[in-house]
């Protein structure tokens, strides 16, 4: 069987769709939640290098490239938030974070 | 090798340059240097203001064509700026009496601003991303910048992670329109939709971008975090939040759709059609019940994005120039009413409880007087700014045909004006309460020339909307 276009764009909605849920059906910990958003833009990068090697077009992977800086810093703002919560409440499970509602 | 057209993006170069080297002063100075860097930040902005209006005029791209410069541009760019220097002045005091003094914070803010330029000049879907992710990046921060804050935190927390999910949903988006166009380009997309109907992956991330540009904006149903970011972090956080990165959002906004997707208006105008009606729902009924003053302007802030939203829903001229004013008078209204917000402190620190206002009609006749200016003005009522800015969106939905739009719209307004009139009430008509300490001279500037805009506004309107309309038609060619 030959790997086509359409196995790439299937494994990356998998992979997105997994992301996704991941946030939103994690209970526990933020670190996972973490883990869910570069699960997502890897989903992405996978997308986009598979349309460029198909588009002949590199575009795609020098847009692969940038995602990939980006999200080193979003994970290190992301970390560096996660603990300065956790200094102020002891705690980084999911349930706990509801000060605000209404 | 050839290189780019520098000059043409030379204010964001400016202010890359000037927020590091703002760093620099600020680590070498060591003590105190919150307020010389906040003026010095201040100043950075406004030397990028004189930057972009000095600009050559007509539509220029550079950097491989992935940056634009338009009047279009510069029209936003202005009012990003001058939000953002305005904000900075309007955290100073706060800051200052809160401990909150640390001279990274002016620095952020100027870096925030930088991304908000480049997605205002974005015309590439890479330098869209990468000017998203400067900006909420530093966004991020900024929330969670009173590190001692329970509140604080949790709202970085919260404006983080969800800000990340919708990062990643506007980049699958991306993706997916650079597959099935084949190129990023905001003009080569253009090229490649002409004359041919949309496939479906491609509309699919057209979805997907939507559901990131909402988010960015706060527009229903992407607006979960806005509530509770907007009570957690820090009141003069919470002005700048509700200014200078709307104005960004949205010009990325009206920019991503028109450039692009004008030929396919028909596919994406429901699809803005139902966000906008449901913010201006959420915004009007949700607020009702709001005790929290900073609550209630996050509600009131997802309704007047739905209210501009209108404007692009038209998809035409009028409609964007439409948004262009609204966007306008909703940023001087809104700065006008938290420079009020964060006036509301007695002795021992800030209270934010509607109910705290009462007797200042009595306390501070000339607060009370422009609180209740902004409030009619927020809630549409003539001959107020905020009135024209509804008017020229509503008209613009109707010559475009939506006329259920319309309708909703004026429906909405109606219900929201019941909330704005209930905080004029309260600060005339209930029984007084202790005294404010008497506002602090910056804040009270800027509540003034705001309260002096949307009061006549009405009486010579036309430089607003003869520039709106130049830029607005700019995006037409």
């Amino acid at each position: 069987m030959e790997i086509g276009l359409g196995h790439y764009l299937t494994l990356s909605a998998i992979l997105l769709t997994l992301g996704i849920f991941g946030i939103f059906l994690n209970r526990k910990n933020v670190i996972v939640i973490l883990m869910s958003v570069e699960l997502m833009l890897l989903a992405v990068n996978i997308n986009l290098v598979a349309f460029s090697t198909f588009l002949n077009d590199l575009v795609g992977q020098v847009f692969a490239l940038f995602i990939l800086t980006v999200a080193a810093g979003e994970a290190a703002i992301g970390l560096a938030i996660l603990v300065v919560y956790f200094r102020n409440r002891g705690t980084i499970a999911v349930e706990d974070i509801h000060h605000m509602k209404g | 090798m050839v290189m780019p057209e520098f000059s043409i993006a030379s204010a964001e170069i400016f202010l890359a340059i000037a927020a590091m080297a703002l760093l620099m002063f600020g680590v070498y100075k060591k003590k105190d240097a919150f307020v010389p860097v906040s003026w010095l930040a201040v100043i950075s902005l406004v030397v990028a203001l004189i930057l972009v209006l000095m600009g050559e005029g007509g539509s220029q791209v550079t950097f491989s064509n992935i940056f634009i410069v338009d009047s279009f541009a510069v029209f936003m760019k202005v009012l990003a700026l001058g939000a953002s220097a305005i904000a900075i002045i309007m955290c100073m005091d706060f800051n200052l009496r809160e401990k909150m003094d640390r001279f990274e914070f002016p620095v952020l803010i100027v870096i925030a601003t930088l991304g908000m330029m480049v997605m205002i000049s974005a015309s590439d879907l890479m330098s869209l991303y990468l000017g998203i992710e400067l900006m909420s990046l530093s966004l991020y921060v900024t929330a969670a910048f009173r590190r001692d804050s329970t509140r604080a935190t949790e709202a970085g927390l919260k404006y983080f992670v969800l800000g990340a999910l919708s990062s990643g949903m506007l980049l699958y988006g991306c993706s997916l329109i650079y597959g099935f166009t084949g190129t990023t380009s905001f003009a080569g997309i253009a090229n490649a939709v002409t004359g041919s109907e949309a496939g479906l992956g491609l509309l699919v991330g057209i979805v997907f971008l939507i559901a990131g540009l909402a988010f960015k904006v706060s527009a229903v149903p992407f607006h979960m975090w806005t509530p509770d970011v907007y009570e957690g972090v820090p009141t003069p956080v919470t002005a700048f939040f509700a200014a200078a990165p709307k104005i960004a959002g949205m010009a990325l906004f009206i920019r991503a759709f028109i450039m692009p997707f004008g030929e396919l208006v028909d596919q994406w105008q429901q699809i803005i059609v139902f966000v906008s009606i449901a913010s201006m729902g959420l915004g009007a009924f949700a607020a009702i019940n709001q005790k929290n003053i900073k609550r209630l302007m996050a509600y009131s802030s997802i309704g007047h994005i739905g209210y501009a939203l209108v404007g692009l829903a038209a998809g035409t001229e009028a409609g964007v120039s439409g948004v262009l004013v609204y966007l306008t008078i909703y940023l001087v209204m809104n700065l006008g009413t938290f420079a009020i917000i964060l006036s509301m402190r007695h002795k021992d620190g800030m209270v934010e409880d509607i109910s705290e206002l009462a007797g200042l009609g009595k306390n501070h006749p000339l607060m009370a007087f422009a609180l209740m200016m902004f409030m009619f003005s927020l809630a549409g009522i003539p001959p107020l700014a905020g009135f024209f800015g509804k008017f020229y969106v509503f008209v613009a939905a109707i010559d475009a045909g939506l006329y259920p739009l319309a309708i909703i719209g004026l429906l909405t307004s109606v219900v929201g004006a019941f909330y704005y009139i209930r905080i004029v009430k309260i600060m005339y008509f209930d029984e007084a309460k202790e005294a404010f300490e008497p506002i602090t001279k910056p804040l009270r500037v800027i509540m003034i020339v705001a309260t002096i805009f949307t009061v006549f506004f009405v009486a010579y309107p036309t430089p607003l909307t003869e520039e709106a309309g130049a830029a607005a038609s700019i995006l037409f060619q």
